[in-house]
């Protein structure tokens, strides 16, 4: 598979603080991938030192097959990096035909990409005079100008109401269904398991995890009980094999599984031992869980 | 590099602020040619400026130069703000996102330095030639076209002190704060020159103030006005021979040029330290 960003072994100290460590990954061309991590967990960071606006400490990365500069490798990328930045003086047409012309790109391609993102009637309007939802989705249009082979979006639903991330998210899905590789640094994990099918999880500059999104839910899940003897049940589950920890929390018992195990041969084993059940549930953990669970841990 | 100047005159382009300092800045050199209409004719007092030999093939030259030196005033604030704006808008990061090398973004900047610096001059070229030829009492041609080093000077002059602007405006990334610290810095060279002054004499004084930026660039072109023939004769009446050397010397030249492109090294080097 062809690969689009190679980052090894990078790091980034500002002053005392390690903002990003010993961080390896690579971005094939064609799959949606997530940067996960919550805020200050580095993905900012690393983004800009790939878009050369942040000086790396150590550590190397290299855009497609490492022969172009970063500078000439951007011309290929679409990015927009926490905020819109743009002249607040010019049109919406005005600021993407500078992008144009920094990324040596055809003025024709204005017309279509604002009407991606649903600007069209707004294309003369100053740019100081848009909304926030507005200004992020000029800055979409703008990183499409050069129909890149990867886009590059740091937490592009930041700060808008729920209309505004619906829309965001609308744009990014029909980007995705067209092939485009993305990636995407988020902290807003249904975002990430929503649209991506790969996923890098970062804390303290770390990479805790990366590979695929169904991989990382890796676990058997677990089963949610009640019933009116809970001391009984505890007892059971202590004993059997195919569970591991097990929580007792207001009556309710969660126990975690080692092995896979169907509810009904649950269900049945305990009726035999005389303990019925006013309650079972089991449930497969949601990423969120399981991103809570790799980022206290370690 | 075509396309680099094309970049940067389209964002200087719809600004409205920029555009009214710039027109400001040209009307303000072609207003050199209202100086002629001054004239006093107050019974026996007639005095008129154009005809006092201010407007003089060569003289011409040198005076119009060391007048419009004083309107780059004008361009320094679209300079500086040009540069500095990039950091407050945070268009700058989006600028190498979107693939401007960091090298690019300062020739960008510089060549827009060179264009304007070429442009008044230019302009200058022209507006002293139409005011020598209307008042000059010489108009052969080898005396029109000598004495125009004066014109490489302020040439030299405004590119050098653009640079500084632009390496200010980078510096402070903030424009009335890099406008503030021109000032500061015209005062500690002035500060500088009076206490070499007290613990040395003025000849070394001046000797080592030469190097100082911001003098180095006024020495370039000197005052015109003693050399004037008017202002001679009335010397001479009360007995003052003035003695001046008006020429411009190679060694200055080189010195604004050094400036120059040290203002532009330490841009870019700032430039590429600096995480944004």
């Amino acid at each position: 598979m062809d690969s689009i960003l190679t980052i090894s072994n990078l790091t980034k100290k500002f002053g005392y603080l390690t903002a990003v460590k010993d961080l390896s990954f690579t971005i094939n061309k064609g799959n949606v991938y997530g940067i996960l991590g919550p805020n200050g967990s580095g993905k900012s960071t690393t983004l800009g030192i790939v878009l050369n606006v942040v000086n790396k400490t150590s550590g190397d990365f290299k855009w497609f097959d490492g022969n172009t500069t970063t500078h000439d490798a951007l011309k290929k990328v679409g990015a927009i990096i926490e905020r819109p930045n743009f002249y607040p003086y010019m049109t919406a047409t005005q600021n993407l035909k500078l992008v144009c012309k920094i990324k040596g790109v055809a003025i024709s391609k204005i017309e279509e990409k604002l009407d991606i993102v649903g600007l069209l009637e707004r294309k003369d309007s100053k740019f100081s005079t848009y909304s926030l939802g507005m200004k992020q989705r000029l800055a979409i249009a703008s990183a499409l100008l050069n129909d890149p082979e990867i886009l590059i979006l740091d937490e592009p639903t930041n700060g808008l109401d729920p209309q505004g991330i619906h829309q965001i998210r609308e744009i990014i899905k029909q980007i995705a269904s067209q092939g485009t590789t993305i990636l995407l640094a988020s902290h807003l994990l249904d975002e990430v398991e929503k649209v991506c099918s790969h996923v890098v999880v970062l804390r303290k500059g770390v990479n805790l995890y990366s590979g695929r999104v169904e991989d990382m839910i890796s676990s058997h899940g677990f089963f949610e009980l009640k019933c009116n003897h809970i001391e009984g049940l505890v007892k059971v589950l202590e004993n059997h094999p195919s569970f591991g920890t097990i929580k007792v929390k207001e009556q309710l018992v969660t126990a975690f599984l080692n092995e896979p195990l169907k509810s009904e041969t649950l269900n049945k084993l305990l009726f035999e031992k005389g303990i019925v059940l006013t309650h079972l549930v089991q449930r497969k953990e949601s990423l969120e869980e399981q991103f809570l669970t790799l980022t206290n841990n370690k | 590099m075509y396309r680099l100047l094309n970049i940067e005159l389209h964002k200087l382009k719809h600004s409205r602020s920029s555009k009214i300092l710039i027109i400001t800045y040209f009307v303000l050199l072609t207003s050199i040619a209202l100086v002629a209409a001054i004239k006093f004719d107050i019974g026996p007092i007639k005095f008129h400026l154009a005809e006092m030999g201010i407007f003089n093939f060569p003289y011409v030259w040198h005076f119009n130069s060391y007048i419009s030196a004083i309107f780059k005033l004008f361009l320094a604030i679209v300079i500086v703000s040009m540069m500095s704006n990039e950091y407050s808008n945070k268009t700058i990061k989006q600028n190498l996102i979107d693939g401007l090398s960091k090298k690019e973004f300062i020739l960008s900047k510089f060549y827009t330095v060179i264009l304007l610096s070429v442009v008044s001059t230019l302009f200058l070229f022209v507006v002293s030639l139409i005011l020598g030829l209307i008042f000059s009492s010489y108009t052969e041609f080898s005396i029109i076209f000598s004495d125009l080093e004066y014109l490489l000077a302020f040439f030299i002059k405004l590119v050098g002190f653009f640079s500084f602007c632009l390496f200010l405006g980078i510096l402070v990334k903030r424009s009335a704060f890099a406008l503030g610290f021109l000032f500061v810095w015209q005062f500690i060279e002035g500060i500088m020159f009076g206490i070499l002054r007290w613990k040395t004499n003025p000849d070394i004084a001046s000797d080592i103030m030469r190097f100082f930026p911001l003098n180095a660039m006024s020495n370039l072109i000197k005052e015109p006005f003693t050399r004037l023939s008017a202002v001679q004769s009335v010397a001479n009446q009360i007995g003052e021979k003035f003695n001046f050397d008006y020429a411009i010397h190679w060694y200055e030249i080189a010195i604004v040029m050094g400036w120059t492109a040290l203002f532009i090294f330490l841009s870019y080097l700032l430039l590429k330290k600096r995480d944004l």
